[in-house]
């Protein structure tokens, strides 16, 4: 009964305010790849980690005004899957474990929520290189 | 005296001899401000965590009720607090600062209804002077403690509620204005199986409305009897389910009598998805608003039901379900 009752969420609109503020973050990184290739002189496949530290920088300054987490309760996903959403869980898991100190605050508590992603991204990578080694080593590719 | 399975009632009608809630900015722009003592403009009251913003809340809440009646904490025999934080440090911290004796409650969102039956408990049974009752809750203390960091950008379904930043105390005496506090129905733990903690409102709701159906059947009574019934804080969705289950139950109960404190702290703001909660949601609205109208002469009877939502963070990690209570105390306009 509790099921039926609750208001639902709108799968429709979610998943497209998702798809579009995550296809526009990802259309304002590839924005700046271009600068840093056009601009800066950088190599196609050394630009990305620039580009990476500038969207990183942004979304930590969005968490610490206190705007990121009003823009996420709109966009769910599409602020959530870029690394947008992955400086702002360690952002701030910093900012609110301040108030313990260095250490046992920010040092302790930053990855809380970053820190499953690091693991199993971590681990998925290696199973699939595991993969890839065994699929050479056959004579598959 | 004990009335029926579960209930008390106060045959020498312990009284409310004031009443003080403070809110936080949230609150302060909502439909209820005006009913506020003090309303915060900062979260953080000048604190530098929000933990000790939260003690500040409570603190000033309770230090305001003593200013009203014109009492000192030498005069008061004891107070019962409860809150949402671990080890109940918000509750225990101001009792630190107040030095009254001090006994620490915890059952969540209903600490508020229970604290007040206990102390109109221990005043009916002449063991106390006057009893300070009081609880508190952070919207950002508790957002850190049970859910994910404030600043974190994580979606929250339309069921999820708002924590309200507020304290509510009250000093129980012998004779004041009013109004007074006639019984109280304890609740038992209810557990329906509901385990997403962004859904207490559904949770809840059969709690609350197991001590309703207690209260009437143990008081002989039927909901004719009150002006008002409010629960704590189901918010719009918990709300909806109550009203459905005293359908299924046979227990009428008119649409402008039963109200909740979790959907009038906020009114109809999408902000706050569901509406209200916290321990400081059933309090700051029963302490300020309710009474207010009761002051007014708008209601002459009316029963609050504080309810809680008994889990840990740990618990739903664990995946157990959400164990809920409600506890009810009927007021009265002599």
């Amino acid at each position: 009964m509790a099921k039926a009752l609750e208001p639902k969420r709108s799968v429709a609109k979610n998943v497209l305010t998702a798809f579009i503020v995550g296809g526009l973050i990802c259309m304002l990184g590839q924005i700046l790849q271009s600068i840093f290739i056009d601009y800066f002189g950088f190599e196609e496949s050394q630009a990305g980690s620039p580009t990476a530290a500038v969207l990183i920088i942004i979304s930590a300054l969005l968490t610490g005004l206190g705007i990121y987490d009003h823009i996420a309760q709109r966009a769910g996903a599409g602020t959530a899957v870029p690394i947008t959403g992955f400086a702002n869980s360690i952002a701030s898991a910093a900012i609110e474990h301040r108030s313990e100190g260095y250490v046992l605050g920010v040092g302790a508590n930053m990855f809380k929520v970053a820190g499953s992603v690091i693991v199993f991204g971590v681990f998925s990578a290696f199973v699939v290189a595991i993969i890839k080694i065994l699929i050479v080593g056959v004579g598959g590719l | 005296m004990l009335k029926g399975r579960q209930s008390w009632q106060f045959d020498t009608n312990p009284v409310i001899v004031s009443a003080a809630t403070v809110g936080g900015p949230f609150e302060g722009k909502g439909p209820l401000a005006e009913d506020f003592d003090v309303i915060f403009d900062d979260i953080w009251l000048g604190q530098d965590s929000f933990e000790k913003a939260e003690q500040k809340l409570l603190e000033n809440a309770c230090n305001i009720a003593m200013d009203k009646a014109g009492l000192k904490p030498e005069d008061i025999t004891f107070f019962l607090s409860g809150d949402l934080m671990n080890q109940i440090i918000s509750s225990s911290f101001t009792a630190r600062r107040l030095g009254i004796p001090y006994m620490g409650l915890f059952g969540a969102c209903s600490s508020s209804m229970e604290g007040l039956a206990l102390a109109c408990k221990l005043l009916d049974n002449s063991g106390a002077r006057y009893v300070l009752a009081a609880t508190s809750s952070h919207n950002a203390a508790s957002e850190k403690q049970y859910r994910y960091p404030t600043e974190y950008g994580a979606q929250k379904p339309p069921t999820a509620q708002w924590t309200v930043t507020g304290a509510g105390a009250v000093i129980i005496g012998k004779d004041g204005p009013g109004p007074v506090i006639t019984g109280t129905t304890i609740g038992r733990v209810v557990d329906m199986g509901v385990s997403d903690p962004f859904n207490m409102g559904a949770a809840m709701a059969p709690a609350a409305v197991d001590t309703i159906e207690n209260h009437f059947n143990d008081f002989g009574i039927d909901s004719d009897y009150y002006d008002l019934i409010a629960t704590g804080d189901l918010g719009f969705t918990g709300y909806t389910i109550a009203k459905e289950l005293f359908k299924k139950k046979g227990i009428k109960i008119a649409e402008n009598v039963y109200t909740d404190c979790g959907i009038l702290i906020y009114g109809q703001n999408p902000v706050v998805f569901s509406g209200g909660s916290g321990c400081g949601c059933s309090a700051t609205v029963t302490y300020g608003h309710l009474l207010n109208r009761m002051k007014k002469g708008e209601i002459r009877r009316m029963l609050i039901v504080a309810t809680g939502a008994l889990l840990s963070p740990m618990s739903y990690q664990q995946k157990e379900t959400i164990p809920c209570i409600a506890h009810a105390v009927s007021f009265e306009m002599s």
